[in-house]
């Protein structure tokens, strides 16, 4: 007894939902992977003031779970007098933290930047040393080798990691439902209260959940055989002409 | 002209002294082998040529500039103004035991890196010299190709076409054929004696004594962190002097 009428009447709030969904993920993503770039550099520098505080950010972000720093956000920060004043004031950069919308992208943004640099960092610390000492042996400055040779090599070797990270963001977007935002999941969560249907109503959700993840998957297929081809066996050489 | 001088090179890893005092000095056309027994320094001499490893004491002059040393804290020597040691370090180029060829760039990219991004060739002169240079070393063909898609022979005869790229005052050699099977040995010794024909100044640390006594115009012979006995290859080989080059010797000729 399959409820079709379900799909028949939310579909436009599903696809309302999905397009909350997308942005959140996206947007997370890539601030998360601006913030993370430098962040990583600073990881791996030997000067523990430099490295020491990435450590605690990325530490408090990956300690705890993605749902408490989003209630904390949403939540706890309007709990401080001195944050309420600016909300009265109407500082922009305060009121982002008054709108769940703001609320949840920068808990995103913030929670995979933390994941995201430790990644990266990881891939890092795994460049040949070799490599490194050919790129000072010829002249480069480090800027330039940073810029030329350990990003650019790091950045390929994290690439299959980072593509789980996009799937986990993808998926961890749902908890933005808790604090009332109407993405995949809470589009889900509204034709539930109004049908009574949990299975049809989830497992709509869950249908386009993995359509995406699939989808995603096959892009980085592609991504990595164009960007890590050095790594993978070599072709079979093609005939002289 | 004088192209390379060391004087007096001292290292030491905590209590150890690797190297007592080894001085060098390579006129134009010059082809340096530094030879020796593994622990004897050599290849620790040759990385502090260009501070790959930082020396304790001593003077490195390329091309008649003096590079500029400060002490540091740690006691080891510190050089002073770290764009003069970048700008020197394009004047000698390394080739390295085991090659150390960026593995994300394709061999043509691996040859004009350095050229376009350090020294600021124009990309095209860059591309232009360096197939000429992967022509000479034989493998203009491999271009496109990933680093770890060729063989270590090909690899290293491409790390000698980048080190080429760069147009050096001299050419570092870190044992260029000790990673490489055997029957891969002989390609690159001929690129380096087609070098070393060309008139290009070259020190190179190697275990191949053949190379070092046809090619070279001056043997050293590095022996517990000194320079135990050096002179051109005739005398080295043909009268040593102390025993322990006799030694040497007869445990490395066959």
């Amino acid at each position: 007894m399959i409820e079709w009428s379900l799909f028949a009447e939310s579909w436009p709030a599903y696809l309302d939902g999905l397009w909350l969904t997308v942005k959140l993920t996206v947007l997370s993503l890539i601030a998360g992977l601006v913030l993370a770039i430098p962040l990583a550099v600073l990881r791996v520098s030997p000067n523990r003031w430099l490295s020491a505080p990435v450590w605690a950010y990325s530490y408090f972000f990956r300690g705890t779970p993605m749902l408490v720093q989003l209630l904390l956000m949403y939540y706890g920060l309007g709990q401080f007098e001195w944050i309420q004043a600016q909300w009265e004031a109407g500082n922009a950069f305060w009121l982002v933290f008054r709108d769940p919308y703001g609320c949840a992208l920068v808990t995103f943004a913030l929670n995979t930047g933390a994941y995201t640099t430790e990644i990266i960092a990881g891939a890092l610390r795994a460049m040949p040393h070799g490599e490194i000492e050919a790129a000072r042996a010829c002249g480069m400055s480090r800027f330039t080798m940073l810029r030329r040779i350990l990003l650019p090599g790091a950045l390929r070797r994290a690439l299959p990691a980072y593509s789980n990270e996009i799937i986990f963001m993808l998926h961890g977007t749902s908890i933005a439902s808790t604090v009332t935002l109407v993405d995949l999941t809470g589009a889900a969560r509204n034709a539930y209260s109004q049908f009574f249907a949990p299975f049809e109503a989830f497992i709509f959700a869950g249908l386009i959940y993995l359509a995406i993840t699939f989808a995603l998957v096959g892009l980085f297929r592609i991504a990595e055989r164009r960007w890590l081809a050095h790594l993978q066996p070599r072709k079979p050489l093609r005939k002289a002409a | 002209m004088t192209q390379l001088t060391v004087e007096d090179l001292h290292k030491r890893y905590g209590d150890h002294e690797v190297l007592k005092g080894v001085s060098l000095s390579a006129e134009a056309g010059d082809v340096i082998t530094i030879i020796g027994s593994s622990g004897s320094g050599k290849s620790t001499f040759l990385r502090c040529i260009n501070f790959l490893e930082q020396p304790d004491a001593g003077r490195i002059s390329v091309a008649g500039e003096e590079i500029r040393l400060v002490p540091g804290k740690d006691g080891h020597l510190r050089v002073a103004d770290a764009k003069q040691l970048q700008r020197l370090r394009t004047r000698l180029a390394m080739v390295f035991q085991h090659f150390n060829l960026w593995a994300h760039m394709t061999v043509l990219e691996n040859v004009i890196e350095a050229p376009v991004h350090v020294l600021g060739v124009p990309r095209r002169q860059a591309l232009e010299r360096a197939m000429a240079y992967l022509d000479k070393v034989g493998i203009s063909r491999f271009k496109d190709s990933y680093p770890a898609h060729l063989s270590g022979g090909q690899q290293q005869r491409v790390a000698i076409a980048r080190a080429l790229a760069m147009e050096p005052a001299v050419l570092l050699f870190d044992e260029p054929t000790s990673a490489l099977d055997p029957e891969l040995v002989g390609e690159v010794l001929k690129v380096m004696r087609g070098l070393a024909e060309e008139g290009r100044t070259m020190v190179v640390v190697t275990h191949e004594m053949g190379f070092a006594r046809e090619v070279s115009s001056q043997v050293m012979f590095l022996h517990q962190g000194l320079a135990e006995e050096s002179g051109p290859p005739a005398q080295v080989f043909g009268q040593p002097k102390s025993e322990r080059l006799r030694q040497f010797l007869s445990g490395n000729l066959k």
